[in-house]
């Protein structure tokens, strides 16, 4: 996973403002959001344009607009990254042992 | 009425047909699904199970649509949450898009009625299952995970 889009996306307040408005609402326009967000046209383009990038906004076309959608799942991988495999590194390891050990036993 | 919409996005390193195999067969859905199965043949207007390991239904429905590996529409309705039951069938639509050297996949579910618990309540699950099945394709061993089975 390239993690970097996805931190510089959320390393600015604005940006998490956007995703907190998304996350309450889904779909959004980008009229919508310029109501909720003190932001020119330009600017709220520029910001959707790097969380889009950072795959943390997804938007689809509807008719002549396009709608935006939070997506988790970067921050779901960064979470497991850091904190799942914190457990899965051991286990493996455990694994590894009780095969190679196994592994001894039939060169018996 | 209003639609409550939702899509998780997620690039794998893998090809659409190892996705789907993914997608669909139990031996794979097993580990990353937090312990429950699915249980159907995926075709076109058959059955379609989520079932907890202790055999409890957690949600039902039907295949909508299969396009292997490009496109699968599950019917699904909560089972076990008179709450999230009472809200009738949300739609579940997964597509699979072959992007670079990765795979994009899309998970859309929506249902009519917003605000919706269904939607609330899936919106946690989906994240993680995504998560976990990249990381099961591209490293070949899932997350640990703990079993999520809700108590009644």
């Amino acid at each position: 996973m390239d993690a970097d889009p996805v931190f510089k996306a959320l390393a600015d307040p604005a940006r998490r403002a956007l995703l907190d408005s998304l996350r309450l609402r889904g779909g959004q326009t980008l009229s919508e959001l310029m109501q909720g967000h003190a932001m020119s046209r330009q600017a709220l383009t520029k910001h959707l344009d790097i969380l889009e990038a950072a795959n943390l906004v997804v938007s689809e076309r509807r008719g002549r607009e396009r709608l935006h959608h939070l997506n988790p799942v970067p921050i779901q991988e960064i979470a497991d990254r850091w904190i799942g495999r914190f457990q899965a590194g051991p286990l493996r390891a455990l694994a590894d042992l009780k095969k190679s050990l196994e592994d001894q036993d039939d060169d018996h | 009425m209003t639609t409550s919409r939702f899509l998780y996005v997620t690039y794998i390193r893998t090809t659409p047909e190892k996705l789907w195999e993914a997608l669909t067969k139990p031996e794979f859905t097993r580990i990353y699904w937090h312990g429950v199965t699915h249980v159907t043949d995926w075709t076109p207007g058959s059955d379609w199970k989520l079932v907890f390991a202790d055999g409890r239904v957690a949600d039902s429905g039907s295949i909508v649509e299969a396009e292997p590996p490009h496109r699968l529409v599950i019917a699904w309705q909560n089972q076990f949450r008179p709450e999230l039951a009472a809200e009738g069938v949300s739609r579940c639509t997964i597509e699979i898009a072959p992007q670079g050297e990765t795979v994009r996949l899309q998970v859309t579910h929506e249902i009519d009625a917003d605000p919706s618990k269904f939607i609330e309540a899936v919106s946690g699950g989906w994240p993680a299952i995504l998560s976990n099945l990249k990381t099961l394709l591209e490293t070949g061993a899932p997350l640990p995970m703990a079993n999520e089975a809700p108590k009644d």
